[in-house]
């Protein structure tokens, strides 16, 4: 079977993008299951979150930080990253 | 009692899984793909990296789409949750009138959305449709097609009367699910109509509410087909909300690394929009 998968016009970042996703994703899968239960606790934002709500807050959030870094300051992303894995570590550690 | 474990129940789940991953996650990737190229057909394909993303939210164009669906949505909200709850609170709890109210309620809903569009668009006509006629006839200066106020006048009211219904039906299930004892406690203490409905009738609203508050909320933001139909975004761009602005970007100018991009952003903020109201309603339900 010839599985052409053009038409979807994959490029190496977005595949990288997508890797990185699945690789959180079955991170979280294998913490899961070292640690049932999700871990759920109410912080900062005073209602209850697990772990799968802190991961999607980071994500969501690094989202916009980087929409926010691409229309305030310009198109090099890369301190927009580093300060989503601050939010990402900040929502984790206290969200 | 216990819970009963089986793992073997999450193969159960994979038929979802693989639908959801053919009708989401795959054309969700290849939009991503997408919006970080160019192309100008014939499957060739040209890295443009987040150029489209800062021409996005550099746009005039976008911004104005934008708040023009969220100004939208809310005169949606402000009317229909208020309206939905006064109809709601006047249907008969007993008798014939609750199925005849009730068929009446879900009518407009059945009708297609590209049907509603082609009502109103008829109706609202100064030359044949009955409400435009009617309007200009008693010298009331009505026409959508000219008029962006009356364009936008026509597109609300076709939404109130198409949408209504939805929150007149779940306020009415929610107000039915209160026990009668509630009202005769209050009978008793001799409390007033207003105070029933602030202290009974709306406490047991709350949850149906904010059901209605986010479905409203996500179809409003994401209107297309009726004001397409009606007035085709205009007059001008007056009514182009961001669906239309992204449909004719997509296929009427065959830009589809800026629509991809546009289609992300819109998809990112519908996501953050439903989960603040999914949070709300969540705890809201925890706290009770």
């Amino acid at each position: 079977m010839n599985l052409d998968l053009s038409w979807m016009a994959w490029t190496w970042p977005t595949a990288t993008f997508f890797i990185v996703i699945a690789l959180l994703l079955a991170g979280m899968s294998v913490w899961e299951y070292v640690s049932p239960g999700g871990n759920p606790r109410v912080g900062v934002l005073r209602f209850e979150t697990t772990r799968g709500d802190r991961l999607f807050i980071s994500l969501l959030g690094s989202a916009f930080i980087h929409l926010a870094w691409l229309g305030l300051v310009g198109p090099s992303l890369w301190w927009a990253l580093a300060l989503s894995v601050v939010y990402a570590i900040l929502v984790f550690r206290y969200a | 009692m216990d819970k009963t474990w089986n793992n073997k129940a999450w193969f159960l789940v994979l038929p979802v899984l693989v639908l959801v991953a053919f009708s989401a996650v795959i054309p969700l990737m290849t939009v991503v793909n997408y919006s970080v190229q160019d192309t100008f057909g014939n499957n060739q394909f040209f890295w443009a990296g987040t150029e489209w993303f800062e021409e996005l939210l550099h746009s005039d164009r976008f911004w104005a789409a934008m708040g023009r669906n969220l100004i939208f949505s809310f005169i949606i909200l402000a009317i229909e949750v208020p309206l939905g709850i006064f109809i709601a609170l006047n249907m008969p709890r007993k008798g014939w009138g609750v199925p005849v109210c009730l068929v009446l309620m879900a009518l407009p809903l059945l009708v297609p959305w590209n049907v509603v569009g082609t009502i109103w668009q008829v109706f609202g006509r100064t030359d044949i449709g009955l409400l435009g006629y009617t309007l200009n006839a008693i010298g009331i200066d009505y026409n959508y097609v000219r008029d962006p106020f009356d364009a936008w006048m026509t597109v609300i009211v076709m939404d109130v009367w198409h949408w209504t219904s939805l929150v007149v039906l779940l306020c009415y299930a929610g107000l039915v699910s209160i026990p009668d004892a509630f009202y005769q406690a209050a009978k008793i203490d001799g409390a007033s109509r207003w105070s029933v409905f602030r202290y009974i009738q709306l406490p047991k609203m709350q949850r149906v509410l904010l059901i209605a508050v986010l479905l409203r909320f996500m179809d409003s933001f994401m209107i297309y087909t009726e004001p397409f139909v009606v007035t085709g975004g205009g007059p001008g761009n007056s009514t182009t909300f961001l669906s239309i602005d992204l449909v004719k970007m997509a296929l009427g100018q065959f830009d589809l690394g800026p629509a991809a991009a546009m289609s992300l952003v819109y998809f990112l903020i519908v996501l953050l929009l439903s989960w603040v109201f999914y949070t709300v309603m969540t705890n809201y339900d925890a706290e009770r």
